[in-house]
């Protein structure tokens, strides 16, 4: 690990894979800003409130909220209300990124606006610290640049560059999760996590606001982690990863 | 308050809640107890993304449509080993190409 080489910028197998599973979730979310653009101008926003909305909120569930309630002749604070709830879940996700990628100095409140579904999914999907930290600053630029940009075109076009999900976009956001999920469950543990986390979601889906179905999927992680206190801890990433780079990896030196 | 109050208001409000995890003193954040369950919190926050992606309606209805069988067809590549844009593609297309066919919403 002294060699001199190694401390070089390298670009390793892994780190290529990592980036690529960014910038696919990044761009395939980024997209849905048209989505987004088209429907807050036809709620009644303004260009600059749209823009706003997507630059300084910038977390995709509550803009929608945001502009639903609006839309719906909804008052200031039922908007605003609609929209914090559903942000709350990013709450968790800056507790949990926080821990793992430790941002210090003025990374920290960037790291904040950067923290969302999609950063903390890809980020926590992976199994080194470098690769979480890549993970979460490529993907959470790549879906900010990509959502403001789209979120312009959407408020200037409307609809008429079609809805993204005649492209399948919001299947492929499902997927994509699932594929960051899929090398974590190898083991016991997080598979009754998953299933218990699935039900969970499912079951309070249509009684609760959304976001919050998230949140309470959450507490599954919470009890089991309570159940198996008397256990050894394992490291965060779980044991044999199946993911795409993963066979890279044992090539590195 | 204005419409813009509001909309302002509201983003400081998304802010503060992404911060606030970041504000947690390092020495909680080492606490076995915490370690064990952020092992654990990614497994549950996948999942139930997962669920809401999948079958998430507006107003929190659940709907059954093109994005399941995009799924299956992504779980059926995992289990094959496919990489993860391949994966990922497979769901697109295949949710793209039944509404496209108009045989799922």
């Amino acid at each position: 690990m002294s060699n001199p080489v190694d401390s070089a910028p390298r670009v390793s197998p892994m780190r290529a894979a990592v980036r690529k599973q960014s910038l696919a979730v990044g761009v395939a979310t980024g997209l849905y800003g048209i989505s987004f653009g088209a429907l807050s101008v036809a709620a009644g926003l303004s260009l600059w409130q749209t823009v706003a909305l997507s630059a300084l909120m910038f977390t995709g569930g509550s803009q929608f909220a945001y502009v639903g309630v609006v839309g719906a002749g909804g008052s200031g604070p039922a908007a605003f209300a609609a929209a914090t709830m559903l942000g709350a879940r990013n709450g968790v996700y800056g507790l949990q990124l926080a821990s793992m990628l430790r941002p210090r100095g003025w990374r920290r409140p960037i790291a904040a606006h950067l923290t969302l579904d999609e950063s903390t999914a890809v980020s926590v999907a992976q199994q080194e610290p470098d690769h979480q930290r890549l993970g979460f600053w490529v993907t959470g630029t790549a879906v900010f640049c990509c959502w403001n940009l789209m979120t312009i075109a959407g408020a200037v076009l409307g609809d008429r560059l079609g809805d993204p999900s005649r492209y399948g976009l919001d299947a492929m956001a499902a997927a994509a999760f699932l594929a960051l999920l899929w090398p974590r469950l190898t083991r016991r543990e997080p598979q009754a996590v998953a299933v218990g986390s699935v039900v969970v979601a499912i079951i309070f889906l249509p009684t609760v606001p959304a976001g919050v179905p998230v949140l309470l999927a959450a507490l599954v992680a919470l009890a089991v982690a309570a159940l198996n206190r008397h256990r050894p801890a394992e490291p965060i990433g779980g044991a044999t990863p199946v993911d795409p780079g993963a066979d890279l990896e044992e090539q590195r030196p | 308050m204005s419409a813009w109050g509001w909309v302002l208001l509201a983003c400081a409000a998304a802010y503060l809640l992404k911060l606030l995890g970041y504000l947690v003193p390092d020495h909680l954040l080492d606490h076995p107890a915490v370690v064990r369950v952020s092992g654990l919190l990614p497994v549950a926050l996948l999942a139930a993304l997962v669920a809401v992606q999948t079958v998430g309606g507006p107003g929190g209805a659940i709907v059954v449509d093109a994005r399941v069988a995009g799924l299956a067809v992504a779980v059926v590549a995992l289990v094959l080993r496919a990489p993860f844009l391949v994966v990922i593609t497979l769901a697109a297309v295949t949710a793209a190409a039944l509404r496209a066919l108009g045989w799922a919403a």
